[in-house]
């Protein structure tokens, strides 16, 4: 025992190592991308904003003000000090909906990338491997899929599954799911050529280690950009679903929602129209940054081996 | 042939199919056709032949990578080609293999020890410490350390990964490694190290391989015995020393020309000699007469119509050449070009 537990520390130690230096480097690459780590650090601001919403909101979401309706930012004339950007024409306060907007977006986005990304890797491989008549099979399913405009298609699965913000979730999730598969496929099929494959084959592994255990992991940068892509597209559909009032349902504060909720308002009462569309614009391109540097750094061809 | 060995092959045929149009089958083109080899526990063959040749085919039909279209390999009591592509667990951990490029053979997202590991996790109940009592045993084999475990294939030359691909072909200590060309994806001085690794493994390990090169001074260096293939078919097969001092069939003695020699006068001598000759390529159809028929300069009227036999050699082996036919000679054979030095 009193040997093995600095032995043990020892390993754990070079393993940090280890993964220390591939962090080191893929940050290395990341960073060359200005644009990037701007995106990064959003993000990390719009994490930190939804976990934080309920300490950081000055009122409740869904809380009525009937004394303060349209009431603008504060800086306006007419703006009142306890509703920093205004209220909406029902009195709510609009700091407080934007920022548990940001956990709904999030959440969207996570849930929607993890469902599209696990079904579509699991098919994408399947038909990647397998090749043939499974193949032909999945490809032209996808190829359906991808065949309609997304935004159209994930609108009549709502409008069969039911409007709500879980449903329209699996919509866009089954809408988005097809690049994942032909991302994955492709990957497969370049790599389940190469000697290492063939070497774990003589070793003895079987189907399902090879695909699962051999090859995938070897496909996962390309994945892992398309996801973050995904999920800034997520959150933009789901937005779209909301202003189209197949998504969240009004009394939500989801950014979309929000959209629709404001439409008349437009011209009367700008702030309630501009700031929800400014979060969606600045998380989808805080994302799509993020996406692109991550690319830059995971992309193989990019990078010496 | 006979029956102590641990691997026959016996009329071996391999076909690649192609697809027509409709995915009915198109036409066969024939990789092997009937070959015939046998090696011995402990013993190295070595199967050399230009590109194309079909020595890898051969490779892949005893990996199990590629099924045999006709004739059978039997290894110890189990005949492979009935098997196809599917071995069960003990025949597939007693064949491993070594691949020609180190930099494709490796998994780039696993470290060495799970790359050396992998066999016996696939075969063996080992615990996750066993295996790792193992994997520091297999490097040290290959005169690698501890420190290289957790690391990745992109942080070793191409020299330490074919160390890896050997530590980990010889985790559970098959009968028979093939190895596929090991040695020419690397410098000529990690060549060295390479092949005297295999070498001292193969002595104190007692493992056969079956060697594919086209590198006929280096197959004869580690060889005990050589076949020489030419467009699927084994032309020529024999003891190493016989084959590359005294070669037999026209094609190795071609084969061996091909080596470069030192003395640039004695050089373009030789290819002086070697423009004299005909240089017709046969078309691989291969239904019908020796395949070397087209390039030989020994060629005769039944080389056309008739494939030639095995016929046995002075010094050991075989010839597949009508030349060889009756006793005739085998002392006119000792060779107007020579073998070099």
């Amino acid at each position: 025992m009193a040997t093995s537990t600095p032995n043990a520390l020892q390993e754990a130690d070079r393993h940090a190592v280890t993964m220390g230096q591939r962090l080191s480097e893929f940050w290395y690459y990341f960073s060359e991308n200005r644009g990037a780590v701007i995106g990064l650090w959003v993000f990390v601001f719009l994490v930190v904003v939804a976990i934080l919403a309920p300490l950081l909101a000055p009122h409740m979401p869904q809380q009525q003000y009937r004394d303060a309706i349209l009431v603008p930012p504060y800086w306006q004339e007419g703006g009142r000090a306890a509703y920093l950007l205004g209220t909406d024409a029902v009195g709510r306060d609009l700091l407080s909906r934007l920022l548990y907007g940001a956990r709904f977006s999030l959440f969207i986005g996570v849930i929607v990338t993890t469902l599209s990304l696990t079904v579509g890797i699991f098919f994408g491989v399947i038909a990647g491997y397998v090749g043939g008549k499974t193949d032909t099979f999945i490809m032209r399913i996808m190829d359906v899929i991808l065949a309609f405009p997304s935004l159209l298609l994930a609108l009549v699965l709502v409008a069969v599954l039911g409007p709500g913000l879980i449903n329209a979730m699996i919509a866009i999730a089954l809408v988005l799911q097809p690049h994942f598969v032909r991302l994955t496929r492709a990957a497969v099929m370049s790599e389940k050529t190469r000697d290492y494959v063939v070497a774990a084959k003589v070793a003895g592994a079987k189907p399902l280690r090879l695909m699962f255990k051999t090859i995938l992991p070897n496909c996962m940068a390309p994945l892992i950009v398309q996801a973050t892509l995904s999920f800034s597209t997520a959150i933009l559909d789901a937005a779209a679903l909301g202003f189209l009032g197949m998504g969240a349902q009004p009394p939500t504060p989801e950014w979309g929602t929000m959209l629709a909720e404001a439409r008349e308002f437009i011209l009367r009462a700008w702030w309630v129209v501009t700031l929800p569309g400014l979060a969606i614009l600045v998380t989808v391109l805080a994302i799509n940054l993020m996406g692109d540097g991550l690319r830059d750094a995971l992309d193989p061809k990019l990078k010496r081996s | 042939m006979s029956d102590d060995a641990l691997l026959e092959i016996r009329d071996l045929d391999v076909t690649y199919w192609g697809r027509s149009l409709l995915g009915l089958k198109g036409k066969g083109f024939h990789a092997v056709k009937s070959a015939n080899l046998s090696i011995r526990p402990g013993e190295t063959l070595g199967l050399v032949g230009e590109s194309g040749s079909g020595k890898s085919s051969i490779a892949n039909t005893v990996l199990g990578l590629v099924p045999a279209t006709a004739g059978s390999i039997r290894f110890g009591d189990v005949d492979l080609a009935s098997m196809r592509t599917r071995y069960p667990s003990a025949v597939r951990k007693e064949i491993q293999a070594v691949f020609q490029d180190p930099y494709s053979s490796l998994n780039p997202s696993m470290t060495v020890e799970d790359i050396v590991t992998e066999a016996l996790r696939v075969h063996t109940a080992m615990t996750r410490d066993e295996r790792r009592g193992r994997a520091l045993e297999l490097l040290k084999l290959v005169s690698l350390s501890e420190e290289h475990l957790e690391r990745h294939p992109h942080q070793f030359s191409g020299g330490q990964r074919q160390r890896i691909a050997i530590a980990s072909a010889l985790a559970l200590t098959p009968k028979l490694i093939v190895l596929d060309e090991p040695v020419s994806a690397l410098d000529v001085s990690t060549q060295n190290q390479i092949i005297n690794l295999l070498y001292e493994r193969r002595d104190a390990l007692g493992i056969a391989y079956l060697l594919i090169a086209h590198d006929l001074a280096l197959v004869h260096h580690i060889s005990d015995r050589i076949a020489v293939m030419y467009l699927g078919h084994i032309v020529e097969e024999g003891p190493s020393d016989r084959v590359y001092r005294s070669p037999a069939h026209p094609y190795t003695k071609a084969l061996l020309d091909a080596v470069p020699l030192l003395d640039p006068d004695a050089q373009r001598r030789r290819r002086a000699t070697r423009k004299a000759l005909p240089a017709r390529e046969t078309p691989r159809v291969a239904s019908q007469g020796c395949p070397y028929r087209n390039r030989c300069p020994h060629v005769m009227p039944r080389c056309e119509a008739e494939m030639p036999p095995d016929y046995p050699v002075d010094g050991g082996g075989t010839a597949a050449c009508f030349l060889f036919d009756g006793s005739t000679a085998t002392t006119e054979r000792t060779s107007d070009l020579g073998a070099p030095a």
